[in-house]
């Protein structure tokens, strides 16, 4: 057991945060925001740089690499904010023509969720809906063509993804070969993922300013009230990351719902403390805390909230 | 990222569960709670058996007298102790963990064999003599003096909340050897028998009703300088080595039992009907992440510390040192102190009117839970230590 990222995933964690700093860097943050049309350039560099093809096997054209390390590069989208059905174009790259090379924009929706929602809808050169089976069935998966769901346009909290309500969502050909309740399992990880790496961003965004902010003639980072709240947010991405690099190695459907459960806490939470620690300044549009707060909303509400994580969590307790 | 378990480690459990299975079934019931006496001699017992069976120490360095092992072996041990029901390591916690592991890294050859060999056959037992009446979270005020006289220390003073002061041989003492170099510097750790003229113990009663720990008066006690363990004037250096190794492993097996105990109270609440409570429900749910990932958490930091010399304070990617896990032990420790108090809480409120009924062991456990946010470092000493260590934001008061 030596349950520490090994050297080739520290050396994909380091380039896929040096990739991302250098084509997406705060300016191009914050043009995102400003026009959160995806960026199709953007979309096809990272496709380029083996983004969507991770999973798939060398012989196709793949990097040939796991779960894991899915997990370790969503990690670092998470911290750049980069926008996008990610989730969609990872899982879908082997099922859905021209998603691995970023050709093609695919969509992923739940449509077992209430409500569907459907992320940059406007962007979607296809789109994949998964349904809720029987019980103790895993449901099917279905490919759309985005012109014929049906839709509500809906003003998202989040600027950086565009969202619609899909309405009566379209039953056309069931994808052979996919599995509902992997992608379902695997989406909630990865989405995680996400949000272990935005919150231990924030962690950092707010560890900057307590040190450089003065108050009282001290850094506010020297202030018992301040250092505690960043403690705790530390410890709350820790916990996190531990409990979603478990889950990525264990590849267990009940060991996801539990990160996706203490990662979501932590985005959201570290999100908030962030802007708290920030003061009057992390009220305002310019900071970035209220964007990570936002999608960290969002991601909470994707691929299972916690009422339902809590749920299964506690069923598992007496079905043991 | 590997969560896996070689043959060899599988192996080791393996010979480690059917030992356990054997002698278990043997082993006399446990004393009541308050018990002292008895709770020495019940922890010596099973000391003495994991030795003659090879267990003691097993994480201690092979010169010292312990087994070696790796840190996943140990890790092995206490997750395969704890799931077997065994004793908990009890009135031998101080000297396995603490004063044991601080010989065997700091002391002479002479004071490794004098000390280290009884702590590990269970017959003689430590207390730790740390904290003052005006130096608990502020360790380095400590005021209890020790003048040289001779070949002698003498010591004055008082420690207070000396945990299993009443049963214990040792104590491993922090005194003041130089009063007037500044407080970090001028204290020396010494190894003083319980037993020696001018000691007394009087026991504090705990809010739960125990006598576990005590207040300890020195009045003129002489130590012989031979005693000392390090340098004079170097204990508090020698002191972080002992208290990360109690924010290490300390509460392993702990997180197993409370995982044990999380499973016993959604049973408990399916057979009393409680569990149609949702906000019950999802508050045992949430726990259940909760404890799962501290069970990470612990197979993180052991895994960070691997490779490092046992004992050492050089820092790992976050500050962690090897097989003392530092920094990483108290982002566990705040954790894991807070998670504690809600399991019981959600415990009481599966008892329900019977959370009044004292002699119930959830509620035992509830309160003496209500010391995890204070011993070995308060919730809120961690919160600096993460704050200062980790994310290396300034001093301050």
């Amino acid at each position: 057991m030596r349950f520490q990222l090994d050297a080739d995933q520290r050396a994909l964690r380091d380039g896929t945060r040096e990739l991302l700093a250098g084509r997406f860097d705060r300016d191009r943050l914050r043009a995102a925001v400003d026009a959160p049309a995806l960026d199709r350039r953007l979309w096809r560099e990272l496709a380029a740089a083996g983004l969507f093809a991770l999973r798939l096997p060398e012989a196709d054209g793949g990097v040939g690499l796991g779960l894991p390390e899915a997990v370790v590069v969503f990690e670092e989208a998470g911290r750049a904010l980069l926008p996008g059905p990610l989730v969609a174009g990872l899982l879908l790259a082997g099922a859905v023509d021209g998603a691995a090379t970023g050709e093609r924009v695919v969509g992923l929706c739940d449509a077992a969720a209430d409500p569907v929602y459907w992320e940059h809808p406007a962007d979607c050169d296809a789109l994949v809906l998964l349904e809720a089976g029987e019980p103790g069935r895993a449901g099917r998966a279905y490919r759309c063509a985005p012109a014929e769901v049906g839709r509500a346009p809906l003003a998202s909290v989040d600027p950086l993804t565009p969202l619609a309500r899909v309405l009566d969502p379209p039953r056309t050909a069931p994808l052979a070969g996919l599995d509902a309740a992997r992608l379902r399992r695997e989406a909630a990880l990865l989405t995680a993922a996400q949000q272990l790496g935005s919150a231990a961003r924030t962690v950092e965004l707010a560890v900057e300013h307590a040190r450089r902010r003065t108050q009282f003639g001290a850094a506010i980072g020297s202030f018992q009230a301040v250092k505690h709240l960043c403690a705790e947010m530390l410890v709350r991405a820790e916990l996190a990351r531990v409990a979603v690099y478990a889950a990525a190695v264990t590849g267990d459907a009940l060991d996801a719902v539990g990160a996706k459960l203490l990662a979501d806490e932590a985005a959201v939470r570290n999100a908030r403390d962030c802007l708290q620690v920030h003061g009057g300044i992390g009220f305002t549009w310019e900071a970035d805390a209220h964007l990570h707060l936002k999608r960290a909303w969002l991601r909470a509400e994707s691929w299972g909230g916690a009422r339902e994580a809590e749920e299964r969590l506690a069923d598992a307790l007496v079905r043991e | 990222m590997d969560l896996s378990y070689t043959e060899e480690e599988e192996a080791f459990r393996a010979r480690l569960r059917a030992w356990l299975a054997e002698v278990l079934p043997k082993l006399p019931p446990g004393p009541a709670a308050t018990d002292w006496p008895g709770r020495r001699a019940y922890d010596a017992a099973w000391q003495r058996m994991l030795y003659d069976a090879g267990y003691a120490g097993l994480h201690w360095p092979v010169d010292a007298g312990g087994r070696g092992a790796t840190p996943t072996q140990h890790l092995i041990f206490l997750e395969e102790t704890e799931r077997a029901g065994a004793p908990y390591v009890g009135a031998n916690f101080v000297g396995l963990l603490h004063a044991g592991p601080t010989i065997a890294a700091e002391g002479t050859a002479a004071q490794r064999a004098r000390w280290l060999p009884p702590i590990l056959r269970g017959e003689e037992i430590w207390c730790q003599g740390f904290s003052e009446p005006d130096a608990g979270s502020d360790l380095a005020a400590l005021r209890t003096r020790a003048v040289r006289d001779g070949d002698d220390y003498v010591v004055t003073g008082a420690k207070v909340w000396t945990s299993h002061a009443e049963v214990a041989d040792w104590c491993e003492l922090l005194v003041r050897t130089d009063p007037d170099a500044p407080r970090h510097r001028g204290i020396s750790w010494l190894a003083m028998p319980m037993d020696a003229p001018g000691v007394t113990v009087r026991p504090l009663r705990t809010l739960a009703g125990s006598t576990e720990f005590a207040e300890v008066f020195l009045d003129e006690v002489r130590i012989p300088v031979a005693h000392r363990i390090g340098a004079e004037h170097d204990g508090w250096r020698v002191t972080m080595v002992t208290l990360s190794f109690e924010r290490g492993t300390a509460f392993v097996g702990e997180v197993v039992a409370c995982r044990r105990v999380l499973a016993e109270l959604a049973r408990a609440a399916r057979a009393n009907g409680r569990w149609d409570d949702a906000v019950l429900r999802r508050r045992l749910g949430r726990l259940n992440a909760e404890f799962a990932a501290l069970w990470r958490l612990t197979q993180w930091n052991v895994s960070e510390s691997m490779g490092l010399p046992p004992g050492r304070a050089d820092a790992g990617p976050r500050g962690n040192t090897g097989g003392v896990p530092g920094t990483g032990g108290s982002v566990f420790k705040l954790r894991y102190s807070h998670a504690r108090q809600e399991l019981y809480d959600a415990a009481a409120e599966v008892l329900g009117g019977r959370a009044l009924d004292a002699d119930h062991p959830w509620v035992t456990d509830r309160l003496s839970a209500l010391a995890y946010t204070i011993a070995a470092g308060t919730s809120q000493i961690q919160r600096n230590i993460v704050a200062e260590r980790i994310l290396g934001l300034p001093k301050g008061r």
